[in-house]
């Protein structure tokens, strides 16, 4: 009796614990963004003082600002590569990972390997022959052909992290489905999608956070008709003057629809996340 | 099914948005790819004032941070792809682009245009941005470096700075204002070629140092430079700003503008930013010296036009616009004449209004652009031009690299002498290459 009230007694104390470390750890991760929103909040004399401005009448001067500039056609362009690219990645992933999880080619693991050393090749080390490639096929300043580069950067990730969900469907289920007739299609959208719908949320999220995310060739695949949300961003890099709270603004503005979608996609997210986790 | 209604809808929104690049209906749309910096935000807002005279040329101008601009912009050229109709370069690259051919000759187009007045640019920022006696670009906004000081706290000193101070009355003005909430001077410490080593240059050139002989033997190894870069370094470690290693322009603004500094020497467009006591309290000085008079760097982000570009009349017609003299009238009368690019034209200096608008540092920013010489950088002859920086294609690579080997004697990770050796050795690599 004694030893059960103890046990009571200590169990809220280390649950209090962990979530105070919990809470903590959250917190160190969720500064930067917060310091972000914040600035976007201050004037620019108030976003570069030192020490930091901490108390302050909160102002929307940056955002009316940024929102002056010719903000909508790059959000335009970002959602169009993103969820163009991220659409493609499913179209030819699932089948792909369906391929290699439920009816396994030869060579499965070679395969799977291929797939992610395409990963292997820094950016830079493509940017080259991409460049030409795109500038003889009229393709620079496209954003259907960022689009396509979004989907190859995101298709062998796509496929790993879609095989790794298609692996926890019990075997016995297809071979159910088949002996009820059952094709390939009829599999996919009767088995395969209800089933791990988690995950693909989960891997089209992942995807659609890179392709939104994604620096490095919008910039040097794009001008001044397809620039994406991050081209618009650094924009707001001055050689001279005071840009921190002009540029938290945007980049507040920027990460909202990420943000949105993650929050409404947070239940099947961390479902798709946690997908194969325990066996 | 939603989903691939909203694509459709938002490439249809894109397609019908975005109909940029060429020319159609009549309408030319031309490409600027521009460095972000007030000028340029000013000229974005009378973009539309451009277009009411000019229906038939639409502008898109792109805005890049510097270093990202000039990859970019680089990229562009060489492979010749055309992205661009003009891009903001600065005087680095002027010269260096003009020779290979990767921009337009702008003088035939100047020639045509009577109202232009390319003598009225000033001399040394139309030198810097020649070829062979040819206009290659046409300056939007020039700038020298000065210091700039907290008059009422070096009054509070005893202090008074003369208009054209050593650097020894410099740094000693410095460690006597230096106290815990105050620090006595603030310089960039930041790597990089634009960053730190500008205002480095100046001090090196001033002492007498130079980086090549004129048969590019690298100079790096010898007493001139040794003794600038210990001054500079210790000037900072001994009165400078607390970490030093990360300041750059904006930062040093901050320092200086939030009052924990009291000099600072930088850009002469750094005072047009300054704000309360910072902008009541100042007082403007000529770049120090050491051995040779009128240290002060000289740079211009200024329009050209790659060769590539295939819309090459329109893009000028902007160009114009943009650097003409009326286009200075445009921006003092419609933004304020405290928005009027600096250092591009004498007459600018000449007006009444800028004059007042521009106060104290007016004059010290015309002077400082006019004594700047980019063939006649340091004492001693040299076989490049530049002040702040050395023409040739190699220098951005060998500039980071010697900068940032300075700013490991700056955070403690070595010595002066140890930081020259790796710096002679790499610029003895890049003078090899020049023979």
């Amino acid at each position: 009796m004694s030893a059960s009230v103890k046990v009571r007694r200590q169990f809220p104390t280390s649950k209090v614990m962990w979530s105070v470390i919990g809470w903590l750890v959250v917190f160190v991760f969720f500064f930067p963004v917060l310091w972000m929103w914040l600035e976007s909040f201050k004037t620019e004399p108030q976003a570069a003082s030192s020490p930091p401005t901490i108390f302050f009448a909160p102002t929307l001067e940056e955002f009316q600002q940024v929102l002056s500039g010719d903000f909508p056609p790059y959000f335009i362009n970002s959602a169009i590569a993103s969820i163009g690219s991220t659409l493609l990645v499913l179209v030819l992933g699932l089948p792909a990972a369906y391929a290699l999880a439920i009816r396994p080619v030869k060579r499965t693991r070679d395969v799977l390997f291929f797939f992610i050393s395409t990963r292997f090749l820094p950016f830079a080390a493509s940017l080259v022959p991409l460049y030409l490639l795109a500038r003889d096929l009229q393709l620079l300043d496209n954003i259907f052909a960022l689009a396509l580069i979004y989907t190859t950067i995101n298709l062998p990730l796509g496929v790993w992290l879609l095989r790794s969900f298609l692996l926890e469907i019990p075997p016995e289920l297809f071979e159910a489905a088949r002996v009820d007739g059952a094709g390939f299609f009829t599999e996919i959208r009767r088995i395969v999608v209800p089933l791990v719908a988690p995950g693909i949320a989960a891997t089209s999220l992942i995807c659609l956070i890179f392709s939104w995310n994604e620096f490095f060739y919008a910039v040097n695949f794009t001008s001044s008709v397809a620039g994406t949300a991050p081209i618009f961003l650094v924009g707001f890099i001055s050689g001279r003057g005071l840009f921190y709270a002009k540029l938290a603004a945007a980049a507040t503005l920027a990460s909202l629809p990420v943000l949105i979608g993650g929050w409404i996609a947070q239940k099947q997210l961390i479902r798709g996340l946690t997908m194969g986790a325990v066996k | 099914m939603s989903i691939f209604a909203v694509l459709i809808a938002l490439v249809a929104g894109a397609c019908s948005g975005g109909a940029g690049g060429g020319t159609g209906g009549g309408t030319t749309t031309i490409t600027l790819a521009a460095v972000d910096n007030p000028s340029m935000a000013d000229l974005k807002k009378l973009v539309p004032d451009f277009q009411a005279t000019h229906p038939n040329i639409q502008v898109k101008i792109v805005t890049l941070p510097e270093d990202v601009l000039r990859q970019q912009v680089t990229q562009d050229v060489a492979a010749g792809s055309g992205r661009y109709d003009l891009f903001t370069i600065g005087t680095y690259e002027v010269p260096l682009w003009a020779k290979k051919g990767w921009i337009e000759n702008l003088s035939p187009f100047i020639a045509k245009d009577p109202s232009y007045a390319p003598d009225d640019l000033i001399p040394g920022i139309r030198g810097a941005l020649s070829y062979n006696g040819n206009l290659f670009a046409v300056p939007f906004y020039g700038e020298s470096s000065m210091l700039m000081y907290r008059k009422d706290m070096l009054a509070a000193k005893g202090i008074t700075m003369p208009d054209h101070p050593t650097w020894d009355q410099v740094a000693a003005a410095a460690k006597a204002v230096n106290s815990r909430s105050v620090n006595g001077i603030c310089l960039r410490g930041l790597p990089g070629w634009g960053e730190q080593l500008a205002p480095l240059d100046t001090v090196v050139n001033t002492y007498g140092g130079r980086w090549f002989d004129p048969q590019w033997n690298a100079q790096l190894n010898t007493p001139q430079w040794h003794d600038a870069v210990s001054f500079y370094i210790n000037l900072l470690k001994t009165a400078g700003e607390p970490g030093a290693g990360n300041a750059g322009f904006t930062e040093c603004l901050n320092a200086y503008n939030s009052g924990k500094v009291a000099m600072w020497y930088d850009a002469t467009v750094a005072a047009s930013f300054f704000t309360g006591d910072a902008a009541k309290n100042s007082g403007y000085a000529y770049a120090p010296i050491k051995v040779k008079d009128w240290s002060g760097w000289l740079w211009a982000w200024s329009l050209g036009m790659p060769s590539s570009s295939k819309k090459k009349d329109a893009a000028w017609t902007f160009a114009d616009w943009a650097t003409n003299k009326a286009y200075i009238q445009l921006v003092g009368t419609k933004l304020g004449w405290q928005h009027v690019s600096p250092g591009t034209r004498t007459s600018t200096y000449d007006l009444p209004e800028y004059k007042a608008a521009a106060g104290a540092f007016a004059d010290v920013t015309l002077q400082s652009i006019a004594h700047a010489d980019v063939t006649h950088p340091t004492v001693d002859p040299v076989p490049y031009i530049g002040v702040q920086y050395v023409d040739i294609d190699e220098f951005q690579q060998l500039g980071d690299k010697v900068s940032q080997e300075f700013a490991k004697v700056i955070a403690g990770g070595q010595t002066v002498d140890q930081a020259l050796a790796k710096a002679q050795a790499l610029a003895t690599d890049v003078g090899k290459a020049q023979h």
